[in-house]
This record gives structure tokens, C-alpha cells and sequence, in this order.
């Protein structure tokens, strides 16, 4: 699935966009960064409701191909300029983490276990 | 610097700046891109440094990165002045921590950053002085592939 595939399932607006288009291989949802770092495989989508400048540098470090927010939430001005620097595309959404993982599991795409 | 050493630079880090913290793994994840290394190798260091560097943030007072280089592996040491770590067994312990509910809001402190540094490490010494600070020494091979 690719990140404006998802874009159109979760009726999800931009704050960063890098030019492209990634391919998404794989979800993980999860607040908690240690989790992420852990287990996180490379061309994941991070699904989170945290907008701290971590949430952009942990996408970063585990090569996530893109971040999504969830129920509206949009980082600060510098961290949405964070993901700029380090060309990583963020996007927010109003669903619920629990109603975005629903919808991409729906429509395809599998969790990092 | 060992006589094998490819690149070694150092980085300092300043304790509870949290709008730089991830800074220096950011960094050593570039160096390592410019190194050519395999992006799975890559990922453990960054991960790996990024959750001592969010340690050195959270809990000292100033610390520095070593990174180094060789023809087989990345050695990183984190070195730190700060208050140290009474119980060396109990920190490794998953789940337990002594960070903040503010650094918690923050995506860390849930007792997971040491426990995951020593996974994605192939040698890992721990080392700590109550009162003084902590010394974390890890290497990851990165000629297996």
C-alpha cells in the first residue's frame, strides 16, 4: 500500500510531505518510543498519538516511512520542521488509534510483531 | 583512538534538552549511511543510541557519545555525569524505571531503554558510580553480512 493510499483510508490531512510516495510494508501502532526502537521494521508506518519531537526522531532512527497522528493531533511547528529536515512525510487523522489501526488492518496492511 | 579505528568522533549531550535529545543518534545514523553499512546494522546503533542518548536526557546532568568505527564493528560509549545508578541487576529489569511521568508523556521511561540497548548490542558493560554517573560501553558487529 502505498502513504496516499492510506491518506485516502484514514481521510488524513499532510503536515509534511517529502515529494514522494512510499511504499507502507507494515503498522506500528504505539505511544511508548522504547517499543517502537525495538521493534520496529524498516518502510513501517508509526500510527501515534504521541507529538513530541521524539515521535519524528524515533520514525527517523527506525527508517519508518512515514508518521501518522491520530485524533487530530498535529506536532509543533519546529518538529513538523524536524520531519522536513529529515524528509519524513507526517500526517494527521481525527480517527482513533483504535479505529485507524481497524481501517488499514482492513484494507490490508499487517502489524510489526 | 585504536589503531584499527576507521572514524571516531565524539558528541556531547546536555541533560533535560529535550528539543535537541536524538540530535547526536540522527548523526551517527548519517555517518553510518556515509560508511555504506548494511541498514539493519544501522538500525540497531541508531536505536541503540538513541535510547542511551534519551537516558543520558532524562536522568544526568551532561554526558558525552564516543563513537568508533572499526573494520568489524561500531563501538559507542556513553558516559555520563549525573546521579548514577544504585542497582545495576534492577535497572536491566524490563518495566522498571525511575523517570518522571513527564518524561513518560514524552514516548519513554516505561523501564524498557536498557533492557533494548543490550538487544540490539553483541557486547554490552554497564558500569555506574552513585553520585558521579554511568558509563555504558556497546559494540555491534557489522562484518557478518
Amino acid at each position: 500500500m502505498k502513504l496516499t493510499d492510506v491518506q485516502k483510508h484514514l481521510n488524513a490531512k499532510y503536515l509534511c510531505l517529502d515529494g514522494s510516495d512510499p511504499e507502507i510494508s507494515c503498522c506500528m501502532a504505539a505511544d511508548m518510543m522504547s517499543d517502537v526502537l525495538a521493534y520496529a521494521e524498516a518502510g513501517a508506518l508509526l500510527i501515534t498519538g504521541l507529538i513530541s519531537s521524539q515521535s519524528v526522531r524515533t520514525a527517523d532512527v527506525s527508517d519508518a516511512a512515514a508518521v501518522i497522528y491520530i485524533r487530530g493531533k498535529r506536532p509543533d511547528e519546529k518538529t513538523i520542521k524536524l520531519a522536513e529536515d529529515l524528509n519524513l512525510p507526517l500526517l494527521t487523522t481525527d480517527e482513533c488509534m483504535f479505529d485507524a489501526c481497524g481501517v488499514l488492518y482492513k484494507a490490508g496492511l499487517k502489524g510489526v510483531c | 583512538m585504536g589503531e584499527d579505528t576507521l572514524y571516531q568522533k565524539t558528541f556531547t549531550i546536555t541533560g533535560s534538552d529535550f528539543d535537541k535529545a536524538g540530535e547526536v543518534s540522527t548523526q551517527i545514523k548519517a555517518i553510518l549511511k556515509a560508511a555504506g553499512l548494511d541498514s539493519t546494522v544501522i538500525r540497531r546503533v541508531a536505536s541503540a543510541s538513541f535510547e542511551a542518548e534519551m537516558n543520558v536526557v532524562i536522568h544526568a546532568d551532561r554526558g558525552k557519545i564516543d563513537f568508533e568505527l572499526t573494520p568489524t564493528a561500531i563501538v559507542l560509549t556513553i558516559d555520563d555525569e549525573g546521579p548514577g545508578i544504585e542497582d545495576l541487576e534492577l535497572a536491566m529489569k524490563e518495566g522498571y524505571s525511575t523517570a518522571s511521568d513527564d518524561m513518560r508523556e514524552m514516548g519513554f521511561g516505561a523501564g524498557m531503554g536498557l533492557p533494548n540497548i543490550k538487544k540490539s548490542s553483541d557486547d554490552f558493560h554497564l558500569e555506574s558510580e552513585v553520585g558521579k554517573g554511568t558509563t555504558l560501553r556497546i559494540t555491534i558487529k557489522h562484518d557478518e553480512q
